[in-house]
Formats: structure tokens, C-alpha cells, sequence
């Protein structure tokens, strides 16, 4: 099992738009896969048209009252399942603080889905705070969304950081460019360049198209209802590198 | 995707038409959407020709769609217990599709295997059933336009054994998180008229369909007897069974599909030749003489098969068994006793086609069914029965009793001849008595039964393995270390016969005590009042 997290300091730099199209085509290449939908927000459960409600609240997750297993809803898509938002994930910081090993908190949660999963996306809330902390201690992978602009280059320096300094696990980064606008000389100078001169920034990116933002009309990933367009082929791509970065075997063969 | 959560059947008024969805649902927020378009399944279920999966309440079955293939094994309730891809036959592909009928080795070492081989042992799997399923999917949706059920149309068109068409079966599965939803959406389908609960699993219906039904054969004697019914006609019933098993049994013992249809025919000609010696008298004396003869030529073609058969199938257990020799060196032996058996197995092949063995079917059938017709209402089938099984008892009671600690081996050979009588008798009457006392009986007499054959077994087994010994010395194949590995066996052999014998006296006296004596006597008793 391998856990890949959308995580972003800032808001609204597509980490949503990123966890439900690789979740959907992780789901596509035959991975068993699970989304967990971390933000207050509930994008994710509303792009896949499932309720924003668990049972218990955040409270019973994390403290263990209630199983996971029994949380998590079928997407309308094979081998794709959703553990759905919840309005009271606005306190999972005071949550996992009530809590002894807040950082491997989430990791111990996810370790029994190992045998019912193959990959699992985090989607999470921006912010760095304990449930960051907590969610860099699960993952293996962390997706890093970037609008390319040099305050967010220094938000990743920020990150790298932040990683760096963690005791025992650290998860590796893969950065990437979203939401690019070709007509912009920033945005074009930061992308084409950065990539080339740091080892841990995807060479795909991930431009500003109306069609992903239209996928919150369609509730549905612009990878399933438009997989040949311009953003569901980018999104293929960005999957392909992060499903190599992240060092992922083949998918079992299930005919 | 999770199991069937409910299985219904349409009748001709809601499954006539080319696509039965969408059926409508009134009262209900549910509606349809698309799914999956249509697919096409070639499904074949496989089972040993004995049942035994389906007696053990086991479903296997390969289904191939768009070049893809897959074996799986359920259990009753239809959950998953294994599954295992087999990919088509590819040049040079070393796990292409396996062709039924196939012994267990044929499948990849696995979970599949490991599940299989307790339940099929050495029997061959072969296929009971083949259908083209045209399965049709389509989404339910709820009132935020979520799926929450996927409802699946299986047209389903029968191959084999009969070409004929099932019903259409619509089978609701829920999505997971959705299960309360769906148990709605299925009591919604419920009460639509010509939407009726499915009873039967796919290969039962396929079967129903073919006009056949899942365990139609059983190597145990299965014919009912009343007590009260003409001797004549009680003993004409027992033959024909006993035929109808042997006849069953031909076309895989010439196919030489397992071993085990040699087996049952063999059993089915020993039972035959038994009960025309101990019960015969109540059939013609003519038609006795006339066939004890050609039973008695089919039991001896069939011997030098099943004795080979014998030697291999416990061959893993001897060379296992051996504490100088290494099984490597018992390697020639056992190529030894391949290429007698694969000689044997032409002759008795050659045997089952001949005319001779269908003239003696055939005649003894019309024969059978001759006596049956006619004959005498004395005595009944509860007075042969008890006067046959208490005579039997009394004999194996008495060659018993005179066997002595020094008695010569012959004795107790004649002793479970004697014993295999009684067993056939209280196998072929076993419909007259109470199940229980019968089910005790056997199990009393069995315990006996295993020492002498035991005893019998390793005696013959020694013989032969110096006839082999000296076969392969004739034909030069035999180096020394398998010589003296063989010796090893054959001294192995000798001990498991000492202790056999060792066993025999407390063995006949467990059989032979008051109250295992009035056992026999009280079962006889009651079928006869």
C-alpha cells in the first residue's frame, strides 16, 4: 500500500482538482484505491456526489471508537472508494492533540486498510498545522500543487525544510506546476526553469483550463467525463511520474 | 464489488423482450443510469464427476471474457474464497488455459489449488455446465444523483450438457456505504409482478434449464427398497442400480480421465458379482448361471489396471516412507509401474469397447427387466435381505472365531472375503433398516475391514513388487540403488503386515461382542416384522 498526499500551505492551487483525477486513475490502471476526503471543505465528497457525513464525526476516527471500514463509501467508479469529509474535521488539530503520537496518528489509522487497498490519497486542508504533521507522517509521497510565482517556490523551500526536519519518517516530495497560465511571463519563466534545477518538481504541469474547473458542474474527475482532453491527458501524465516517484508496482492482474 | 445482495428471476412478462431495464420503479427517489455496456460471458463450471464440490457446497467456475479468463471458487452464500487468472493459450505461454477435463496439477500452484485439493483429492475436474451469459448493467441512482446499487440482466444461453435457454436473472449488488439503500431499492424490485426471488445459483438454473440437476450421480448405492416388495423385483431394482453406476463410469475409465471411474465401475462389477452369489437365488437360476461368468471375466479386466493404480496412488506415501533409499532412486520403479499401467489401461480399454461388453450390458439390462416383470411374491425383499445378512454374519462370526495367533495368512484373506459379502449386503439392504443401527453396523464392520485389508494389501503389494523386481531386471532397468530401495519398501511392507496382524484379534473381538452381534441381528429383525 502507498499512501500519496495533495498538500499545500496555501489554498486553492488545485490539490483537490490533483487527489480526485490521480485517485480516479490510479482506480483506472487496476490499483484498488482509496480517497480520503480531509477537508472541512468536502470538495472531494462533493465532486463524487457522496454525502459529507460520517458517523461519530471526526472524533470517533481518530480516537478509534469507530472503524474506518465502516466509513468509507463506493464512488460511482470501480475500485475507487471515498472516506468521506465531515464538518466536525475542523477540529481534527484538537482532535489528534487529545491524542498520544499525534504526528504517526493517521499512519496507525490507515496500516489495517493495508490488505483492502493499494494506493491511498489524502486530500488535505491547507494549512501546516498538527494535522499536516500528522498526514507527512502517513504518506509516502507528497503531492505539492505550485502556482508558479516565487512566493510559492518559497513555500515548497518552506516544506523541504519543514520534512527535512522530521524525526524517524519523511515522506518524499513531488512538486508541480498548477493552475499555469501560458499567458503569463512568470508563470512561463518559473516553470520552464524550475524543473530543470530541482530533482523533487514533476516536469509535467498542470495548466488553468476551464475544464477542471468545470468538474465541480459535472461531479465528476475531467479524467473520467473527458479523459482524451487536454486536462485529462496532463493529469495522466503527472500520474504516471508520481506513480515512478512513487516507486508503485504494477497492479495486480484482475481480469 | 461486493456479492449479489439479492437474485430475482423474470418471468415472460417482464424478461421476454430483448432488454428487460429499465423495469420501472414506482413510489421510489431511485432511478436508472447506464452502465457498463453489455458483455458477453463463456461460463463453464467444473466439478469431479462424483460432485464433490457441490456436495461440499463449492462453486467453481471459469469465466472468459474479452480474452480474459478467470477461475474462481465460492462458497454457499456465494462469497469468494479463491480466484485464480488463466490467460489464453499463447505460443510459448506456460500458463495458458487449462483444458477440462484436467487433474488438479494442471492448475497453478496457489490459493485456488491449496482450497481444491482437500475437496477434489485425486479426482479430475471436468466441466458440468457451459453457458453464454449476455449480462447487461445498469446503474441505480438515489436522489443525489449517487450510485448506490448496480443492477445486472443475465440472459443466459445453455451449451452444454443441452443447448436451452434460462430465465433472465436480474441480481441487485449494493455499493458499498449503500447498503441500507439497496435492501430498499430491493423490496421496491420485489414487488414489481414477473420479478420473482431467485432460488437456484447460476449453475443450478443452467442445469435446471438442460434438464439435469447438480449431484446426479453418487458411487453409493442409492436404489429404495420396501420391505414388503417382492424379492425378485427388490434384487432386479439393486442390479439395474448397479448397472446405471457401471455404465456411468465406462466413458471416463476409457478416457482415463482419474482413476476413480475405474474405481466405481470396478465396485459396481464386485457388488454385482457378490449380491448374484449371496442374493442370485431370488432371480432365475438360468440368468444367474448365464452372467456370473461374464462378471466374473469383466471384474478380472479390470484388475491389473486398478492394482497399478493402487501402487502409484500411494507411491508418494512409500517413497516418503523410505529411510536409506531416496525417492530419486525410485524413480525407475515408479516409471516402471507408468509404463505396466499405461499398457494395462489399452487392454482394459479395449476391453470396454468390445462387443462382448456391450452384449453383456445390454443383455443383462433386458434381462433385468425381464425378472422384475415377472416372478414370485415370496420370498419379500425384508426376508431375503435378513435371511442373506444373518447367514453372511454368521459365517464371518465362525472363520473368525477359529483364527488363532498361528492360523496360515489364507485365513484371514478367506476372512475378509467373508466380510466384504456382509458389507455388500448391508449396503445393497440398506434402504430396509433403521439409518442409524446401519450407519453402526457398517462403521463395526469397517474397523475389521481396514486391518484385513491392510493385512491382505501389504501381503500382495510385497508379492508384487518381486515380480517387478525381476520384470525390470529382465528388461535391464534396474540399477542396484533402486533394487535396494525397493527392498526397503518391501521391508516396510512386511512391518505394516506384522502389525496388521498384530491388530486382528482385538479388531474381531470389538466385531464380534453381544452387542455388536445384536446389532446385526436386531437390524435383520425389524426389516423382516
Amino acid at each position: 500500500m502507498r499512501i500519496f498526499a495533495t498538500y499545500n500551505i496555501k489554498g486553492g492551487v488545485g490539490k483537490t482538482a490533483t487527489a480526485v483525477n490521480l485517485a480516479y486513475l490510479a482506480a483506472r490502471d487496476g490499483y484498488r484505491v482509496l480517497l480520503w476526503d480531509l477537508d472541512p471543505q468536502a470538495a472531494a465528497s462533493f465532486l463524487f456526489r457522496v454525502r459529507p457525513r460520517v458517523k461519530g464525526g471526526g472524533k470517533a476516527l481518530i480516537a478509534g471508537k469507530r472503524s474506518i471500514d465502516d466509513a468509507i463509501k463506493a464512488t460511482d467508479f470501480d475500485d475507487l472508494d471515498l472516506l468521506p469529509a465531515d464538518f466536525t474535521y475542523r477540529n481534527l488539530d484538537l482532535l489528534l492533540d487529545a491524542g498520544k503520537k499525534p504526528a504517526r496518528r493517521l499512519a496507525t489509522l490507515l496500516a489495517p486498510l493495508r490488505s483492502d487497498y493499494d494506493v491511498i490519497f489524502l486530500d488535505c486542508p491547507p494549512g501546516i498545522s498538527l494535522l499536516s504533521e500528522s498526514v507527512l507522517g502517513a504518506a509516502d509521497t507528497v503531492l505539492v500543487p505550485l502556482i508558479p510565482t516565487t512566493l510559492s517556490v518559497r513555500t515548497l523551500d518552506q516544506l523541504t525544510d519543514f520534512i527535512a526536519g522530521l524525526d524517524g519518517h519523511r515522506p518524499s516530495i513531488l512538486a508541480f506546476f498548477s493552475m499555469i497560465d501560458r499567458r503569463k511571463r512568470l508563470h512561463r519563466e518559473i516553470a520552464e526553469q524550475l524543473p530543470g534545477r530541482r530533482s523533487d518538481v514533476a516536469a509535467t504541469a498542470i495548466p488553468a483550463l476551464s475544464a477542471i474547473e468545470l468538474m465541480s458542474v459535472q461531479r465528476s474527475p475531467v479524467t473520467a467525463s473527458a479523459p482524451r482532453s487536454r486536462a485529462g491527458l496532463c493529469y495522466r501524465e503527472l500520474w504516471q511520474e508520481a506513480r515512478q516517484r512513487g516507486k508503485l508496482p504494477d497492479p495486480p492482474s484482475r481480469p | 464489488m461486493q456479492n449479489a445482495l439479492r437474485e430475482f428471476v423474470l418471468d415472460d412478462s417482464q424478461g421476454a423482450g430483448d432488454d428487460p431495464l429499465p423495469l420501472p420503479l414506482p413510489g421510489s427517489r431511485f432511478s436508472w443510469a447506464d452502465g457498463d455496456r453489455a458483455r458477453a460471458l463463456r461460463r463453464t463450471w467444473l466439478d469431479t464427476f462424483d460432485w464433490r464440490l457441490y456436495r461440499s457446497g463449492l462453486t467453481l467456475e471459469q469465466v472468459s471474457s474479452r480474452g480474459l479468463s478467470q477461475i474462481t471458487l465460492t462458497g454457499r452464500d456465494g462469497e469468494v474464497i479463491a480466484a485464480q487468472a488463466v490467460s489464453p493459450r499463447r505460443s510459448g505461454d506456460a500458463t495458458g488455459l487449462v483444458k477440462w477435463p484436467s487433474l488438479l496439477g494442471a492448475l497453478p500452484v496457489g490459493p485456488l489449488h491449496e482450497h481444491l485439493i482437500p475437496v477434489v483429492g485425486v479426482r479430475a475436474l471436468l466441466p458440468v455446465a457451459r453457458a453464454v451469459s449476455r449480462v447487461h448493467d445498469q446503474r441505480v441512482l438515489n436522489s443525489d444523483d449517487k450510485t448506490v446499487a448496480r443492477v445486472s440482466v443475465d440472459r443466459m444461453s445453455v451449451t452444454f450438457p443441452a443447448t436451452a435457454a434460462a430465465a433472465p436473472r436480474l441480481s441487485v449488488r449494493a455499493l458499498r456505504g449503500y447498503q441500507a439503500q439497496a435492501s430498499r431499492l430491493v423490496e421496491v424490485l420485489a414487488a414489481i409482478p414477473g420479478v420473482a426471488d431467485g432460488t437456484q445459483s447460476a449453475l443450478e438454473a443452467a442445469l435446471a434449464a438442460a434438464g439435469r440437476r447438480p449431484g446426479d450421480y453418487s458411487g453409493k448405492i442409492s436404489v429404495q427398497l420396501a420391505p414388503r416388495m417382492p424379492a425378485v423385483t427388490a434384487m432386479a431394482a439393486v442390479f439395474a442400480a448397479l448397472l446405471d453406476t457401471l455404465e456411468a463410469n465406462v466413458s471416463g475409465t476409457v478416457r482415463d480421465v482419474d482413476t476413480e471411474f475405474l474405481h466405481d465401475l470396478r465396485i459396481a462389477v464386485r457388488r454385482t458379482r457378490s449380491a448374484l452369489r449371496l442374493a442370485g437365488g431370488a432371480l432365475p437360476a438360468s440368468l444367474v448361471r448365464a452372467f456370473r461368468p461374464e462378471f466374473k471375466w469383466l471384474g478380472d479386466l479390470t484388475t491389473p489396471t486398478r492394482d497399478l493404480d493402487v501402487y502409484l496412488l500411494g507411491f508418494p506415501g512409500m517413497a516418503a516412507g523410505l529411510v536409506a533409499g531416496t525417492e530419486q532412486e525410485l524413480r525407475p520403479f515408479r516409471d516402471h509401474l507408468v509404463r505396466r499401467r499405461a499398457a494395462a489401461q489399452r487392454g482394459l480399454a479395449r476391453g470396454l469397447r468390445s462387443a462382448r461388453f456391450s452384449r453383456l450390458t445390454g443383455e443383462w439390462r433386458d434381462a433385468l427387466s425381464e425378472a422384475a416383470s415377472g416372478g414370485r411374491r415370496r420370498p419379500t425383499a425384508a426376508e431375503l435381505a435378513a435371511s442373506r445378512i444373518a447367514r453372511a454374519h454368521r459365517r464371518v462370526i465362525a472363520d473368525g472365531s477359529a483364527i488363532t495367533a498361528t492360523a496360515p495368512p489364507d485365513s484371514l484373506h478367506e476372512l475378509r472375503k467373508r466380510c466384504k459379502e456382509l458389507r455388500y449386503l448391508l449396503e445393497i439392504f440398506g434402504s430396509l433398516h433403521d439409518p442409524a443401527e446401519q450407519w453402526q453396523a457398517v462403521r463395526e464392520l469397517k474397523n475389521l475391514q481396514d486391518c484385513l485389508g491392510e493385512f491382505q494389501d501389504t501381503e500382495v503389494q510385497r508379492e508384487e513388487i518381486r515380480v517387478f523386481a525381476a520384470q525390470m531386471m529382465d528388461e535391464r532397468t534396474a540399477p542396484a540403488a533402486t533394487l535396494l530401495a525397493m527392498g526397503e519398501i518391501a521391508a516396510g511392507l512386511a512391518t505394516a503386515q506384522r502389525q496388521a496382524r498384530s491388530e486382528f484379534s482385538d479388531r474381531f473381538r470389538q466385531f464380534a461382542s453381544p452387542a455388536s452381534q445384536a446389532r446385526i441381528r436386531a437390524l435383520t429383525r425389524a426389516a423382516a416384522a
